[in-house]
């Protein structure tokens, strides 16, 4: 791998990548069964070079944004190449996202330029924001012929003759904005520099290596702050290969892991248990001596991986399972305390390690992960190289809010100092996370001191971001809270929104009301909705200017209602 | 009564999603949020997704299920394929 200590940007270590490794395989991208792209370093230079050169040309500043809207593809990472080869600033946005959401966030970051799968600008143009568009250079991935692009360009065909020219960036200038929530309420923009990205890839690396042959299916978004740094960063500074897949559908991302031979692969808790229970499934339809047979190998591997997992005997006692996985892949990383311990235990039998960490956008990527040594189905491991963590003001259990430092936190929030002094106190970035050391310094989450949830799909929502879709409800008043906000129960596993409503005088909570709040509690996308209303008999604190005060709310909801019986499933 | 192409995609999807996800055809209704009627994650949809690309013999690119819970919706994306 190339020493990133002797990198001051992320630009200069890419392309030096690109000159050490001339004939790896980089990227590789299927659409289905199809492969569509197969890039060596080499390749990638051809293609991204002349991108860089167009931007250049087309007046892209040193420091300027360019924000990226793309599913998992070989053109993210080449586009977000050029935006650093020339010293750009990529804001990774959330393709899932709507397109009102992207304005937001495009006006927000400044970006002056754009790539954009085509399916998305069209939606974008075609939103009544549009209007306000500050974007000046658009440019569109795969459009179709003769399609209408609202004065963007075709991505295929923007590319100069000639070498751009390398700008340099200092360790402290930003890198990326990434959005970690934040669109109809306050928007959080995490600035991050090319010091935070690497500092993170040294320490990621430092325990999970990568190298050329290595090969990293990228499921996760690539404006993830995982893939990101996993899929894209880690992988080329090492010589190793991404294989991106047009489609998510679980038929095709398990023939990839055997087609390509995956080696690591990030997943969202969701997609694991959906592993697990498809592996559940199979074994079930063994039959009953081969069942047997297959259970005690896996009893046999769990007692020989008690001490220390041992891969390569593993795959010989277990030869069947594990090509069902291509037979190469040596970790699954996962995030967040969503995991059920029976889960990475489930993995680990099989020999296979899922490497649970703990981490936010505010923190690079990740700030604990599991090392395997030892293995800890209950815990999201322990600090990375670089990383200190405390717990601040801990109760008697040892609890409290978990405060991280290191070189890979934020700058700071973009536009926000209010809400960036808050976070980030005398260098210590709170993460409103609620956890525990164990005795051999494994971090314990226990639930999240601050209002919001984050969904199995590993998607942060903040209650203030879906209050929106209840303006002009014909109630007195209403307030969108996180339940475990209100009634803190130490746990993560029963995390959803609740809707509290004020009625107005001699109002009743009737049919018509609750098909109100339904309907529009279904204009919001699946992971985003409700779970829950509770009525509440008092008026809602405000401040002078009127804003709820939501943490006194808060308090005293969970002073005088029972979760179990004041919410009332929506 | 006369049915429309969309109206025949949509029966044919409902019936698809009832003998997927085994449940009786009749609980099932065009504008059924499928999420909570199925019982099923996002995952699970795009398997649906799958199944309906074999039937109609088309490819639905992922991102056209995309903000889409309900039925009809669905059909009316297949149908603009079809």
């Amino acid at each position: 791998m190339l020493n990133l200590d002797q990198y001051s940007c992320l630009g200069a270590a890419l392309r030096d990548a690109l000159e050490r490794w001339p004939d790896e395989v980089c990227l590789i991208e299927s659409d289905r069964n199809r492969e569509k792209t197969r890039l060596t370093y080499s390749d990638f230079k051809e293609t991204a070079r002349p991108l860089a050169r167009a931007l250049q040309d087309a007046d892209f500043k040193p420091g300027d944004r360019a924000a990226i809207i793309m599913t998992n593809q070989s053109k993210w990472l080449i586009s977000a190449y050029a935006v650093f080869h020339i010293g750009g600033v990529v804001v990774p946005l959330d393709y899932k996202l709507t397109a009102t959401e992207h304005l937001q966030l495009l006006t927000h970051s400044r970006a002056k330029f754009l790539v954009v799968e085509y399916h998305l600008w069209r939606a974008i143009t075609h939103a009544p924001e549009f209007s306000h568009n500050q974007v000046k250079t658009v440019l569109v991935t795969e459009a179709p012929l003769g399609a209408d692009l609202a004065g963007a360009f075709r991505w295929e065909e923007f590319r100069r003759k000639g070498e751009p020219e390398f700008l340099s960036r200092k360790r402290d200038d930003i890198a990326c904005i990434v959005y970690s929530s934040g669109t109809g309420g306050r928007p959080k923009g995490c600035v991050l520099t090319h010091e935070n990205y690497l500092e993170q890839c040294k320490s990621l690396i430092a325990w999970y290596p990568f190298w050329p042959g290595v090969r990293y299916l990228s499921i996760l978004p690539t404006n993830h702050a995982i893939d990101f740094m996993v899929g894209f960063i880690g992988p080329f500074v090492c010589g190793a290969c991404v294989v991106h897949l047009r489609t998510l559908r679980p038929d095709f991302v398990r023939d990839a892991f055997v087609k390509y031979k995956i080696t690591y692969v990030s997943l969202v808790p969701m997609v694991l248990k959906n592993l697990e229970r498809g592996l559940k499934a199979k074994f079930q339809e063994l039959s009953s001596v081969k069942r047997f047979l297959l259970n005690r190998m896996i009893s046999l591997n769990r007692a020989f991986a008690r001490k220390r997992l041992n891969i390569q005997r593993s795959r010989r006692l277990l030869r069947e399972v594990h090509e069902g996985f291509g037979g190469e892949l040596l970790a699954m990383f996962t995030g967040g305390a969503f995991i059920e311990p029976s889960t990475l235990q489930f993995f680990y039998d099989l020999g296979i390690p899922v490497a649970n960490g703990y981490g936010l956008t505010e923190a690079g990527t990740s700030l604990t992960l599991n090392d395997f040594r030892p293995f800890r189905a209950d815990t999201v491991g322990k600090p990375l190289p670089g990383v200190e963590l405390r717990i601040l003001n801990p109760d008697a259990d040892g609890i409290g809010e978990v405060a991280a430092h290191g070189k890979t936190i934020m700058a700071y929030y973009l536009d926000d100092p209010e809400l960036t002094a808050g976070t980030i106190v005398e260098g210590w970035l709170l993460t409103g996370d609620l956890g525990r050391f164990d005795g051999i310094g494994h971090l314990q989450l226990f639930g999240r001191k601050k209002n919001m949830i984050v969904t199995e799909g590993g998607k942060n929502i903040y209650p203030e971001d879906v209050e929106t879709v209840f303006d002009g409800l014909p109630v007195k008043e209403y307030c969108v809270f996180a339940a475990n906000y209100i009634w803190p129960d130490k746990q993560l596993g029963r995390e959803a929104l609740v809707l509290v409503l004020r009625l107005d005088q001699n109002q009743e909570f009737d049919d018509r009301l609750k098909a109100d709040i339904v309907a529009r509690n279904r204009k919001l996308p699946d992971f985003k909705r409700v779970g829950g209303y509770a009525i509440w008999s008092e008026d809602f604190p405000r401040t002078a200017s009127m804003k709820i005060k939501r943490n006194l709310l808060a308090e005293e909801l969970g002073e005088h209602l029972d979760r179990s019986t004041a919410v009332s499933e929506l | 009564m006369h049915m429309t192409m969309t109206d025949k995609t949509l029966d044919e999807i409902l019936t698809l999603a009832a003998a997927h996800f085994n449940v009786p055809r009749q609980r099932l209704t065009p504008d059924d949020d499928f999420f909570k009627t199925l019982g099923i994650d996002s995952l699970q949809a795009l398997d649906l997704l799958t199944k309906l690309e074999n039937h109609f013999r088309i490819e639905l690119p992922d991102y056209e299920l995309q903000g889409v819970s309900d039925f009809r919706t669905l059909a009316s994306r297949i149908q603009a394929r079809l």
